[in-house]
């Protein structure tokens, strides 16, 4: 198990930089230079998915490898339609094209979280429980916080811009943040260590105890400072007859970060379950270790101080020669 | 809260009666035990009225520090004085479960077969009153140090408000601070689980304080609707966290 593994994980990695150049490349002649900047590091690892991988060792599948091509020629075209196709917007002008990242990001991290929560509640329904269900709520954690990220700022940096300031006591930006740190915390909580569904359960119990806080945390954030409800991110200032460029360029967002967040989820549950695995293996060896330390011991137990230097050369772990033959 | 209760106590309550009404009532004698003995140690121990009162005082005379002006004082005295509850609550929550896990407590109750919701709820209920007795302490420091005015409608509101919110913060307190002793020796990780939690409670209880102090010209009538906030804020995480303590501690 342990030696398919291994070449497992040094193949990708070879292709992984094998095909990046070639991504590169592809980026160059499809759009515009500047394009690369933001869009490349997103996709990068993507062409991980799309490396021919032999016999099933990576975590890429023939599906992944489609989707991650997908992909990135969605973020190429998003780039394209984002930075040089759309018109600048009548009142925003060119900071409207932060947005297309933004609302991209806003609805992948909420997405993520959704599907967080329900993964956790599949978990901890007793005919549907499986660590599957447990990876995919942690993997999809782990990209809803970092998009959350991308999204506050991105957002903060848009408010500068546009309305002078970085942060606004708004329900939707004030939840957000709140969402952004309870799943931090929630991250924080699968790395508590313990066995594989000890973790499973507990984070599954705070994800969903996350579902009951942020409602309640929105209605109080909004009662609180209902003067700012109009002035919502989403809609308060973009004009409500967008530009139909402008809009095929949010939608298109919106799927291209999709894409992108499936393909990631679908790797990174991958790589968690070997993970665990690993887990596994390292505690199985480490007992197996442990028997052929005591084996030899309890066959000689009786002249405790002459067998001593046998076992040492045998089991070349020289710290605890005599345990106690036990297991 | 029966209703609820009782469907939880189901499967994990061993040695109950199958039935729906019996079961329900051991979960409340369970309750009250656990909530008895948590009250007993702090009478023995005194720790939570040597130490952790004091510190809730401290805070209080920091808070006239950092801020420096009376009229300022007097307009922050609500928010100041649920600040320091919250912080407060921190020390408290680890309190309760320090006393749990110390001696494998919490692992001996488990094994023998008390039931998780009923041992939510009474170490809720010994929290509950622990902190009700700092609240009144602050409330007081507040109306000595920050000249706070309290008329008699005023205290009706506040005395309203405490209850719902002092039963929300217990009840998440115990939630957290029981996965928090789950995994031992990780108690950073409270405050951060914590705080998000309970900041419903920090805005709701802080307006009601407002208007039952009359600050900034608040009038009474503007807390009776943070009351009622208070109140879905303490029932959902009542009944959240009964039916979460057993998974969480259970392992």
């Amino acid at each position: 198990m342990s030696e398919r593994q291994r070449p497992g994980r040094e193949q990708p990695r070879q292709h992984e930089q094998h095909e990046q150049h070639e991504q590169h490349e592809q980026h160059g002649n499809e759009d515009s230079a500047h394009v690369a900047t933001t869009q490349t590091p997103l996709t990068g690892p993507g062409s991980a998915a799309t490396s021919p991988v032999g016999n099933g060792a990576g975590t890429g599948t023939r599906f992944t490898r489609i989707l991650g091509a997908l992909t990135l020629v969605a973020m190429g075209v998003l780039a394209l339609f984002a930075l040089v196709i759309s018109p600048p917007d009548v009142v925003q002008g060119e900071t409207v094209r932060i947005l297309y990242a933004h609302v991209g990001t806003v609805w992948v991290a909420y997405l993520a979280f959704v599907v967080t929560a329900v993964s956790s509640a599949a978990y901890l329904w007793k005919r549907t429980s499986s660590l599957t269900w447990d990876r995919i709520a942690g993997a999809s954690a782990e990209i809803g916080v970092l998009f959350m990220a991308i999204t506050l700022l991105t957002g903060s940096l848009w408010g500068r811009i546009t309305w002078g300031t970085f942060w606004v006591w708004d329900a939707r930006v004030t939840t957000t943040a709140f969402l952004f740190i309870t799943y931090i915390g929630y991250l924080a909580v699968r790395g508590l260590g313990g066995t594989h569904q000890q973790r499973a359960r507990r984070s599954a119990v705070v994800a969903l105890l996350a579902v009951l806080e942020i409602p309640l945390v929105h209605f109080s954030v909004r009662i609180w400072r209902s003067v700012h409800q109009d002035a919502s991110v989403a809609t308060g200032n973009t004009d409500v007859k967008l530009d139909d460029t402008m809009l095929f360029t949010l939608l298109l967002a919106t799927v291209a970060f999709s894409m992108l967040y499936v393909w990631y989820v679908l790797h990174r549950q991958r790589v968690l379950h070997l993970q665990d695995l690993l887990d596994d293996k390292g505690l199985d060896l480490a007992l197996a270790e442990r028997r052929s330390e005591g084996r030899p011991d309890a066959s000689a137990a009786a002249p405790t101080t002459a067998a001593s230097t046998p076992t040492a050369t045998v089991s070349a772990a020289s710290t605890v020669p005599t345990k106690d033959p036990v297991s | 809260m029966n209703d609820t209760a009782s469907p939880a106590s189901g499967s994990p309550a061993s040695g109950s009666p199958a039935s729906g009404s019996p079961a329900a009532a051991s979960i409340w004698r369970t309750a009250r035990l656990v909530a008895g003995k948590d009250l007993r140690i702090e009478r023995r121990s005194r720790v939570i009225v040597n130490q952790v009162l004091p510190f809730a005082s401290l805070v209080m005379v920091l808070f006239a520090f950092a801020l420096d002006n009376d009229e300022v004082l007097q307009r922050t005295a609500p928010g100041l004085v649920w600040l320091a509850t919250i912080f407060a609550l921190l020390v408290v929550v680890q309190r309760a479960f320090a006393v749990e896990t110390a001696d494998g407590a919490l692992d001996a109750l488990r094994v023998a077969g008390v039931s998780p919701p009923g041992i939510f709820l009474g170490k809720s209920l010994a929290l509950a009153v622990q902190l009700l007795v700092l609240e009144l302490l602050l409330i007081g420091l507040a109306v000595v140090l920050y000249e706070a005015t309290l008329t008699a409608t005023g205290a009706v509101l506040l005395v309203t408000t405490l209850l719902p919110a002092t039963t929300g913060l217990a009840f998440v307190g115990t939630l957290y601070g029981g996965l928090a002793a789950g995994a031992r020796g990780r108690e950073t990780l409270l405050p951060l689980l914590l705080f998000p939690v309970v900041a419903p409670v920090l805005i709701g209880a802080t307006r009601a304080t407002e208007a039952a102090f009359g600050v900034g010209h608040a009038a009474i009538d503007e807390g009776w609707p943070w009351v009622g906030m208070l109140l879905v804020f303490a029932a959902l995480f009542g009944v959240g966290g009964t039916l979460a303590f057993g998974p969480l501690i259970e392992e």
